[in-house]
């Protein structure tokens, strides 16, 4: 079995987000990229899955749509020991657009697993594998929380509310991944840093896809006002800020 | 190797290069910063949970830590690929050992058994020794220990009293001694030990197999810091070392023992980077969240300039830090193309930069000392406080002042050693010291205001090389071969090559971000405020020595000429350091 998981490039999540052009784009200018929290989780799990033999998994590839920019970020998934990975050489511009990509970059692989995570902690979309799915017409699953490989059939489990809910999939299926699919991401090794060199990254055109969306503004959450302490002996200060100042009563 | 102009060591005092002609951190690549990356990952993941444990003394703690970056290939950096290692430059060696440096005790531990623990067999050790003991260290398999100190050997090392004598059989060095300080000692596997064979003048080295009966270890000391590294006294009581475990030739250890130590310095060089910019961090998230008369006291001038100085010191350090790695990397390539064996290079051309690698130990232990210090400074009480990481840095702090040479043993082997390598015919300082003196009256001071901050700076630097020169040759004349008796002199001078060394990095590295970037702005912040710090203080040193000489009277020329060489252009520090700690503030971490 072949397992390919999804990966997309975010800001590290110490990042200071500011925008730019009339507030409709990130400003990227000192971010660093790292692989989404999400995706990083589901190559782990991918990994573990084929470090067991008796999975029968052959293969992990990562794919990936972005720039020639975004390259560190898929070396990184092939230190960590991804075997090869697939770029799609375009800006990610909305999650049809990534889903469209990804779909029509893998749709003759024969993958028999996909994973995506979740959602990406940059626009938390939350969409992609379920899009990619329908692409694919295969099936997929949602909040995905273990995946293992039981006499060659997939067995998941999920969250769900007041429980857990456990089913087999029949591949080839999309898995959308959440945490707890894995413990602690991997670290990348120094052998599998030394080994990424080597390993292939295909590089393919995007196709000609229009995206569904597009940004009118981003926006900045509102600054929490400060707490405003009163001090006992004049509580009766409180009824007036609530009402002059606050103008809730 | 790069078509580019590379210094000898400490010959910066009389030429200067091109900012292209160095190495810069911005210049990085790729599988360099994912090695960073793992490093910091694993730190995170792995041993800043546990750090509190580890300072109760867990020995098995740090054991199982050190085994696990043993896993992740971690100890392997160092160690040449035909011996299970993946031998990566030097510039990656030091980026590593910067990461692992924001670690605390177990950045000692792990500097220990990958440097002075692991390196001397691969550099000194002859191919079965390099089999049998290298590839398991590089693996983490095996963890090793540098037992060179003695109760009555510390700074005077050859002094030593440390015994071998060769067995009746001739198949062993039965040893008899004792060693103090000795890092992993509580866990290590093997030990590289220094002793004198019979009654040699000079010290010959072993590798020892902790397991061999007479070698015993005493209890971890209680210190004031590293409390979670390993550091114990061994004794050796009849311990037969088989013949085969002598390193390199009888006599031939005091030069591993010195040449180990240029490579432990200079690696102490990039662990306190990575010491100071967590402290950094520390600092400015404190300072960003604590508030304190209706503001966060980052708002606040006093704390701006304590993170401004923090970042620049730092930012400063690690720019003489990367130049000198990457010279280094150069001449092993150029040793290894006259046909020298790669361990052997690796090691003669840490040895060759000797200077530099004084100056760094000098220079950045003393600068993580001032970040510590200023980061439980800004922590106020909490500071003061052992639940911060402050604390404990603070703590950890002091010893890269003492080991590895002390700063003060460290201060006269810049001075030693610059003069001596001059002497060889590396370079040609007292020549150009001399003309200097004798065109003391007419001495051309190098106008600092030109419009082009990098031009004024470098001229600067060129004026303060020169008082520098004029130091070196009066003190050299007045005193003779009674120099190395006037530390205090020698201490100066120092100071004044250090800081040149340092400053003269920091501006060309601005510069070479500039070509390469486009702009520079912050960091011509950096170059302004320190050019005008350290010229005030090279005054004041050159001025210390020069009345300290005997013939102080006869000099009022040079005391002239040290007054009008150390002018630099006037410079709004205040702001210039506001505009450095507002980033700081901004990013909330140190990005620079």
């Amino acid at each position: 079995m072949k397992i390919l998981v999804c990966i997309s490039n975010v800001p590290d999540t110490t990042t200071k987000v500011k925008f730019v052009e009339n507030n409709t784009k990130l400003d990227t200018n000192g971010i660093q990229w790292v692989i989404n929290p999400w995706d990083e989780l589901s190559l782990t799990r991918a990994l573990e899955l084929k470090d067991d033999s008796s999975t029968g998994i052959t293969s992990v590839t990562v794919a990936h749509v972005g720039e020639a920019s975004s390259e560190p970020t898929i070396r990184k998934a092939l230190a960590i020991g991804a075997d090869n990975a697939i770029r799609v050489n375009g800006e990610p511009v909305d999650a049809y657009y990534v889903a469209a990509q990804l779909s029509e970059a893998v749709k003759n692989e024969n993958f028999d697993i996909i994973l995506c995570g979740i959602e990406s902690s940059d626009h938390n979309g939350s969409t992609v594998g379920g899009m990619i799915s329908e692409f694919l017409d295969i099936a997929s699953v949602s909040a995905v929380s273990s995946l293992s490989i039981e006499n060659g059939e997939a067995v998941i489990s999920r969250e769900i509310d007041g429980g857990k809910e456990i089913l087999t999939v029949p591949v080839p299926f999309v898995a959308v991944v959440q945490k707890g699919i894995a413990k602690e991401p991997r670290i990348a090794a120094m052998r599998g840093i030394m080994m990424a060199r080597s390993k292939p990254v295909k590089v393919v055109e995007p196709i000609a896809v229009d995206p569904l969306t597009s940004v009118e503004a981003f926006e900045m959450p509102e600054t929490r006002a400060a707490c405003k302490f009163i001090d006992p002996a004049t509580a009766g200060d409180l009824i007036d800020i609530l009402q002059n100042e606050a103008k809730v009563i | 190797m790069e078509n580019r102009k590379v210094l000898k060591s400490g010959e910066f005092l009389v030429s200067e290069v091109d900012p292209m002609d160095i190495f810069i951190p911005e210049e990085f690549d790729e599988e360099q910063k994912m090695i960073a990356q793992t490093c910091k990952d694993f730190l995170e993941a792995e041993v800043y949970p546990k750090l509190d444990d580890l300072d109760k003394g867990d020995r098995e703690l740090m054991l199982k830590l050190l085994k696990s970056s043993g896993e992740l290939g971690l100890m392997g950096v160092a160690v040449s690929e035909e011996f299970g290692g993946f031998g990566q430059s030097f510039v990656t060696q030091m980026l590593a050992a910067e990461t692992i440096g924001a670690s605390y005790s177990f950045a000692v531990a792990y500097m220990a058994h990958s440097g002075i623990g692991t390196l001397p067999i691969q550099y000194f050790g002859n191919d079965d020794q390099r089999e049998r003991y290298v590839t398991k260290l590089a693996t983490g398999e095996l963890i090793g220990a540098y037992c060179l100190t003695e109760p009555g050997a510390g700074s005077d090392a050859n002094s030593g009293k440390t015994n071998a004598v060769l067995s009746e059989d001739g198949k062993h060095y039965i040893l008899n001694g004792q060693k103090m300080w000795i890092t992993n000692a509580g866990f290590a596997d093997v030990q590289t030990v220094f002793a004198k064979i019979d009654n040699d003048r000079i010290l010959s080295a072993f590798i020892v197999d902790t397991n061999t009966p007479g070698v015993v270890i005493g209890p971890d000391e209680h210190k004031m810091g590293i409390k979670g590294s390993s550091t114990a006294q061994v004794y050796y009581n009849d311990v037969k070392v088989p013949v085969e475990n002598l390193l390199g030739e009888r006599g031939k250890g005091f030069r591993i023992a010195l040449s180990i130590l240029h490579m432990g310095r200079i690696k102490l060089g990039a662990n306190v980077l990575g010491a100071a910019k967590k402290a950094i961090t520390d600092s400015v998230q404190y300072a960003n969240e604590r508030k304190q008369f209706g503001t966060s006291i980052a708002t606040f001038g006093a704390i701006k300039h304590k993170l401004a100085e923090q970042v620049i010191r730092t930012f400063a350090s690690e720019s003489a830090t990367y130049r000198v790695s990457k010279d280094i990397d150069d001449q092993i390539e150029k040793l290894m193309s006259e046909g020298v064996e790669k361990a052997t290079a690796s090691i003669d051309a840490i040895a060759h930069y000797a200077v530099e690698a004084a100056v760094l130990k000098v220079y950045g232990s003393e600068m993580l000392d001032f970040v510590s210090d200023e980061a439980v400074q800004i922590h106020g009480g909490m500071g003061y406080s052992s639940e911060m990481d402050v604390e404990r840095g603070y703590r950890d702090s002091r010893i890269n002042r003492i080991f590895e040479g002390t700063n003060e043993i460290n201060r006269i082997i810049v001075v030693d050693t610059a003069m001596k390598r001059a002497m060889k015919g590396d370079f040609d300082l007292f020549g150009a010291a001399e003309k200097l003196s004798n065109e003391i009256d007419s001495i051309e001071i190098e106008k600092t205001d030109d419009s082009d901050l990098y031009k004024e700076k470098m001229a600067s630097i060129r004026n303060l090389k020169k008082v520098a020169l004029l130091t070196i040759n009066n003190a050299s004349k007045d005193f003779g071969r009674k120099l190395v008796h006037e530390q205090e002199i020698l201490f100066n001078i120092a100071d004044i090559i250090t800081e040149i060394y340092i400053a003269e990095s920091l501006v060309l590295r601005v510069k070479k971000i500039e070509q390469l970037k486009g702009s520079a702005d912050l960091y011509r912040d950096m170059v302004d405020v320190y050019v005008y710090d350290i010229a005030a203080m090279i005054r004041k040193w050159a001025m210390d020595a020069f009345n300290s000489m005997p013939d102080s009277d006869s000099k009022p020329q040079f005391l002239v000429a040290v007054d009008k060489l150390t002018v630099v252009a006037p410079v709004n520090v205040k702001e210039a350091r506001r505009r450095i700690a507002d980033k700081l503030i901004e990013d909330n971490t140190y990005k620079f």
